[in-house]
């Protein structure tokens, strides 16, 4: 049954592939959303699904990537290296920083979190010379090879197709792996999974880094992309709490519901964008609050309550 | 006398900042709940006070007798309706559901009135007291006075009076005080109440100081989080030394580095802070 659900979505995925050959450039730019939220709620279970430790620091990865390949790829590098840099460098500073905050539990590692994207969009509001400042910072490479439109949005939709792709079954494999198996433990007793010989600390930085590498690099794709960004777009508070949101939505602890949280989740706020412009944010609020209160345990769960409905009647 | 003149201006910051961190703290000591609509509460008593005075002509000290029972019915119904059904989920529920709240009031307060930034003048204005070369406009020493007032009041509700004592004890052992006979929902949605007329009334004294924007939630949110890890959660004498110290170090640092920076460093402290001493300066257990 449970291998039936990530065959399923490896196959909704592949399909999902093919929407270029007879998408509208509209429908690929969704597409592409589509993608880089998939990618957040993905990489942010493995620390808050998998490891139970609330991050919000996906903003901060996010913004770093960004600015990381986008500054790369304006000297000049490819952006498959520029994306590649960004992830390592995300990777490496995660695991470091990672050994620092996961110090924290609860409420004061989900601040420090979300200070790290504060301090991050500051450093680089102040950065002037190398990111632009507040004034943002210019992308006029086009990394496509297309000049046509068409040409660019199926690039970058195929980009980051590929980089959730490769995204979920990096993080099937580390919740099949000795890393996930000890992740599951800490979430559930942190002080027993370490008497019993789990070095908690290195795999709990190992989640951080690993939950970062991959939102970076979406960053950077995202730079490429809309070939302009500022600091208080790419480190915006919404790129920490949305993942958290489509997480919840799709079910906490599952990779497959990761992603089909992440397609509803965009699907309404686009209907709500369409509609209701003026109060988009308050209908994303009345959302949340709305799923948390009478579908706390995701989407995911609907099929087992329903099936939990079946039993009783026979 | 500049090193004088910056420390006034860290005094009468620090104050305010107690004021915003004070409800802040109570609510996330007793209720272990991070409540994100902090922010927008203290953006929705500017606008009350900017409402009472263009419309009405209170004064805003005035203001805030209307703000304070107004902002603790808000809070308790909140707390009542919403919140305490979630109360003993993890971190992760409460605060994403705070979070959501506040996304809608926020929502509310940009269609209401418009992210146009708007500034309370007092007519006539109550001019500015000088001693020596050390300037202070009267309004400020109003609000700091105020704010320090409102954060003793806090002070002394927890203290002296019975409810205060009942939020206390459900703080420290919440299944004792139940079978000691407390109403522990309602305990909750008092504190919470208590927090947001908190909120609400320092809202109104910043509205005579700074400009109100429904944009500005977010850095007095952030403010009242440096300012209860700086001095240590859930207590208001550390709201009042972690606010002072914040103001201090805002005033100088940004003396020291430029302005520019002062919001960089006062988020580096918080992390230095969480990681090296998360009990903050005063540090105590528990709400006392």
């Amino acid at each position: 049954m449970k291998q039936r659900i990530y065959y399923g979505a490896v196959v909704l995925l592949v399909v999902f592939g093919c929407l270029p050959l007879f998408g509208s450039s509209y429908a690929l730019r969704i597409g592409t959303f589509a993608c880089m939220y998939a990618i957040m709620s993905v990489s942010w279970t493995v620390i808050g699904g998998f490891t139970g430790y609330p991050s919000f620091a996906t903003a901060a990865f996010f913004g770093f990537g960004a600015y990381c390949g986008g500054v790369l790829i304006t000297k000049g590098w490819p952006w498959f290296a520029a994306a590649g840099a960004a992830g390592a460098a995300a990777f490496a500073s995660a695991l470091v920083l990672g050994i620092v905050l996961l110090r924290l539990r609860g409420h004061y590692f989900a601040i420090a979190s979300l200070a790290v994207a504060e301090v991050l969009r500051e450093l680089t509001n102040s950065a002037t010379e190398l990111t632009g400042g507040g004034m943002g910072l210019n992308i006029p490479v086009s990394v496509a090879g297309s000049s046509s439109i068409m040409g660019e949005a199926s690039f970058f939709f195929w980009a980051m197709w590929a980089l959730l792709l490769s995204t979920f079954i990096a993080v099937r494999v580390i919740q099949e792996s000795k890393l996930g198996f000890g992740l599951a433990c800490i979430k559930q007793n942190e002080s027993a999974a370490d008497m019993i010989g789990v070095n908690a600390t290195v795999y709990k930085s190992l989640a951080f880094a690993f939950s970062g590498v991959f939102v970076a690099m979406a960053g950077t794709l995202y730079a490429a992309w809309v070939h302009y960004i500022e600091p208080p777009d790419v480190f915006d508070i919404l790129f920490a709490v949305k993942p958290i949101v489509m997480a919840l939505l799709g079910g906490l602890g599952s990779p497959a519901g990761a992603v089909l949280g992440a397609f509803v989740f965009l699907g309404i706020e686009e209907m709500v964008w369409r509609n209701y412009l003026q109060i988009h944010s308050g209908v994303l609020g009345l959302m949340v609050v709305v799923l948390l209160l009478f579908l706390p345990d995701g989407m995911m769960s609907i099929s087992k309550r329903l099936g939990l409905i079946g039993e009783r009647r026979g | 006398m500049l090193i004088l003149q910056i420390l006034l201006n860290a005094i009468v910051l620090g104050s305010l900042y107690a004021c915003i961190a004070a409800g802040f703290s109570l609510v996330w000591g007793v209720l272990n709940v991070i409540n994100l609509m902090h922010g927008s509460f203290i953006v929705l008593g500017s606008y009350l006070a900017w409402g009472a005075y263009n419309a009405l002509g209170i004064a805003p000290w005035t203001s805030l007798l209307i703000a304070a029972p107004v902002f603790f019915c808000l809070g308790y119904a909140i707390q009542r309706g919403i919140l305490n059904r979630v109360i003993a989920a993890p971190v992760l529920v409460t605060l994403t559901l705070t979070f959501g709240l506040d996304l809608m009031l926020n929502n509310a307060m940009l269609v209401a009135f418009k992210a146009d930034y708007r500034q309370l003048v007092l007519d006539p204005s109550l001019g500015a007291l000088s001693m020596g070369s050390l300037v202070v406009p009267i309004d400020r020493i109003v609000a700091t006075i105020f704010s320090l007032l409102l954060t003793l009041a806090l002070f002394l509700v927890l203290r002296r009076s019975r409810v205060g004592r009942a939020i206390v004890a459900v703080r420290m052992d919440r299944d004792a005080s139940r079978l000691m006979g407390v109403d522990v929902p309602s305990i909750y949605a008092t504190a919470f109440g208590l927090g947001a007329a908190m909120a609400g009334c320092a809202g109104v004294l910043l509205a005579m100081i700074f400009p109100i924007s429904p944009i500005a939630s977010g850095s007095y949110l952030g403010k009242a989080f440096v300012v209860c890890v700086l001095g240590g959660l859930g207590s208001v004498p550390g709201a009042v030394v972690g606010g002072l110290f914040l103001g201090i170090v805002e005033s100088f640092g940004s003396l020291a580095l430029g302005p520019e920076h002062a919001v960089t460093l006062s988020f580096a402290l918080l992390i230095v802070f969480l990681i090296v001493r998360p009990q903050g300066l005063l540090g105590k257990q528990g709400f006392e």
